[in-house]
């Protein structure tokens, strides 16, 4: 997909002017973290498993050329088959031949941040094979035109009402003329009209949550059963995953998928835990006759080894966005890429370069929430601070950002000025009222007091004033 | 594409600044995949078998599946009641297994049963589970001859027939039973785990039942 990073800042005054995207927002906060929170209480041993969720990513990333090839090795003796694509041009030629060795029309695909990440339905389309999303949030968003807005709620941003538009002009050529307005409706129409093309599919593609080594399986969660369907159903299986996702072993899989659903719905488990190993068997009466792993660097190899390399150990779980107060302002589609919130402030300079994504990481108020629900421990604002100093090194960073620096970092230096400076200020602020507490409008400050007040300074002088009052 | 496959490896082993493992580091490895360890212990499901099977009916119920304990007489009764009270037509699609043809069809004469793979046109399944989980209320699926996998996703009603001894605490002892049962290196082409009906939360993060998979899951469990 385009990047419109560079753009942030334009497509988050959009995002603050929309009220459909806003009364969508207002439900993040009592939905998916309040569970989580409830989840997380629920299981003693929760903090334990993140600990140990981290120590295992760490251990897979460290060897991970060993499990790469165990898992590859595993794959090849059980009849299926593994690619490797160092870039996303390289899996999208790959799985364009392989649908096509089948002669596909229809792809059912299986929500796949992966495969948003390489653009894979244009690719296709271009080939003259229609992809078909199944998982609810994708469908919705495929039929509006629009990328995902979060990474397990892709549709997040909408209202049902906006649902029910959507699915009033999509399907009434196909007999459902009335505007529905309960949800449960929404979902019966859209399981009615995905079955047919569940059985109508050539090729099935999913992406992983994780690819196990010692087996060769690919291990998939969802809730919908939309990716069981689409990894039985068609004759062909593809599986589409980044290097990242394999770990050593099943136990290792326990520990990851206890704290997986919980942090990103606060559900015990989701519904649907599904491993896959190579091909149909003798004597099964149904499963895919082929089986195709791709799996994907696009850049990955890189950051091992660097300061950045806990970023690789995410599991896609969607709390750090679900906690993000920069989030829960401005929803997804302002990040401008495949992924949004912290994660994806972290990732995006990594897979599309700093130059174009380096809005991204300023984009933060290191308030510290996403590191502190992340399951897998990434420290997610250290990391937002890296990209910081190095777009400040590659001076990339804008002009007048770089001469306030400039100027504060003057100023800090030399405390006596300073002093007297925010002494001045203080009693500026005075002269505009503080008797609220707030300010509501500020001069040279509207791009802050437009969508919230200002504090007032509290009487009595700034903090070293009060300090050396309270010393004599 | 073995350029392409020496490319990532190569890459892989640039970053971490080594070559492929040997000697101690590989060993310690392969004996990390030999002898798996377990994480942290779950306490809620360290139990007696006959709490583990409350526990497991416990949290199926939480996650919206329903539960009925019966003897293995009573199996074929219950399965045709619980159609009766859900205004469900009197016919399944049952798994061609030895399990199941082992339970007593022949006094319900109103339960037309069809042996095979599901369907689309499928309303009702019946199958047995390789394991089941009482930490969260899972039942397990192995596909295979004696089960297809369509029938844990097509139809709108899946009836699970569930024995007490296959009910265990925690993923690990599910993952010990296939080792044993299928071999280390030979895992069955699918296992589903699936808890409860199928579900979306993508329509302003409600949970809304019935999404792709089954709207209505039923686990008799048996006694023995």
């Amino acid at each position: 997909m385009e990047s419109t990073a560079h753009d942030f800042k334009d497509n988050v005054d959009a995002a603050l002017a929309d009220p459909n995207l806003q009364d969508s927002l207002s439900k993040l906060k009592v939905g998916f973290s309040e569970r989580r929170r409830q989840a997380a209480e629920r299981l003693p041993e929760f903090e334990a498993l993140r600990d140990r969720a981290r120590d295992i990513k760490n251990h897979a990333l460290a060897n991970l050329d060993f499990y790469l090839e165990e898992f590859e090795r595993k794959v090849t003796a059980l009849g299926g088959h593994v690619h490797w694509a160092p870039t996303a041009e390289d899996a999208r030629r790959i799985i364009g031949e392989l649908c096509q060795s089948m002669g596909a029309r229809t792809v059912a695909k299986s929500k796949s941040m992966v495969a948003e990440e390489i653009a894979l339905n244009e690719h296709l389309e271009a080939l003259g094979i229609a992809p078909i999303e199944t998982d609810l949030g994708e469908y919705i968003i495929q039929l509006r035109h629009e990328p995902p807005s979060h990474i397990i709620a892709p549709a997040v941003h909408l209202t049902k009402a906006q649902v029910a538009d959507t699915f009033l002009e999509h399907h009434s050529k196909l007999g459902f003329t009335k505007r529905l307005t309960e949800r449960n409706d929404l979902v019966a129409e859209a399981r009615y009209v995905l079955r047919q093309k569940f059985l109508d599919a050539d090729v099935g593609l999913t992406g992983a949550n994780f690819l196990v080594a010692e087996t060769g399986s690919s291990m998939l969660v969802t809730n919908e059963g939309n990716a069981d369907l689409s990894n039985t159903l068609p004759r062909m299986h593809i599986v589409l995953a980044s290097i990242e996702k394999v770990i050593p072993t099943l136990e290792d899989a326990a520990v990851l998928l206890r704290v997986l659903a919980r942090s990103a719905t606060g559900q015990e488990s989701s519904a649907y835990t599904t491993l896959n190993t190579g091909p149909k068997r003798p004597g099964d009466l149904d499963g895919p006759e082929h089986y195709h792993v791709v799996i994907l660097d696009n850049g990955r190899s890189a950051v091992l080894g660097t300061e950045m390399q806990d970023m690789l150990r995410c599991i896609r779980c969607g709390a750090c966005m679900n906690h993000c107060p920069v989030y829960g302002a401005i929803g997804g589609h302002a990040y401008g890429w495949v992924y949004p919130g912290p994660i994806g402030a972290v990732l995006t300079p990594q897979l599309i370069g700093v130059e174009e994504a380096g809005n991204l990481p300023n984009a933060s108020t290191f308030c510290g929430r996403c590191e502190s629900v992340c399951p897998v421990r990434i420290p997610l604002p250290s990391l937002m601070r890296h990209w910081r100093e190095r777009e400040f090194e590659r001076h990339l960073t804008p002009k007048a950002v770089r001469q306030g620096l400039a100027l504060w970092s003057f100023l800090a230096r030399r405390p006596r000025l300073y002093h007297r400076l925010t002494g001045l200020a203080n009693r500026m602020l005075a002269l505009f009222g503080r008797a609220q507490g707030r300010y509501q409008t500020l001069p040279l400050a509207g791009g802050w007091t437009r969508f919230r007040d200002f504090p007032a300074p509290p009487p009595g002088g700034t903090f070293h004033a009060q300090w050396r009052g309270r010393q004599s | 594409m073995n350029e392409a496959r020496l490319q990532i490896l190569n890459g892989i082993r640039r970053s971490l600044q080594r070559g492929e493992l040997s000697g101690d580091a590989l060993k310690a490895v392969e004996a990390r995949l030999a002898e798996p360890p377990r994480g942290p212990a779950v306490a809620r499901a360290a139990l007696a078998q006959p709490d583990k099977v409350a526990l497991f009916c416990q949290w199926a119920e939480a996650n919206n599946a329903t539960v009925a304990r019966v003897a293995p007489a009573e199996v074929a009764a219950e399965v045709s009641a619980y159609l009766a009270r859900n205004n469900l037509p009197a016919e399944a699609v049952i798994a061609p297994s030895p399990q199941l043809a082992g339970y007593d069809w022949s006094n319900q004469k109103m339960l037309s049963l069809r042996r095979g793979r599901g369907e689309g046109s499928d309303h009702v399944s019946i199958t047995g589970a390789f394991a089941a989980i009482a930490e969260t209320g899972t039942v397990v699926m192995a596909s295979g001859p004696e089960h297809p996998v369509t029938l844990n996703l097509l139809p709108d009603t899946h009836i699970v027939v569930l024995r007490e001894s296959d009910i265990v605490g925690g993923y690990e002892e599910v993952w010990e039973r296939l080792r044993a049962r299928y071999g280390k290196d030979r895992m069955p082409r699918t296992v589903n785990t699936i808890t409860g009906p199928s579900r979306t939360g993508d329509i302003e993060q409600a949970m809304e039942l019935g999404a792709h998979g089954p709207r209505r899951m039923h686990v008799l469990v048996v006694r023995e």
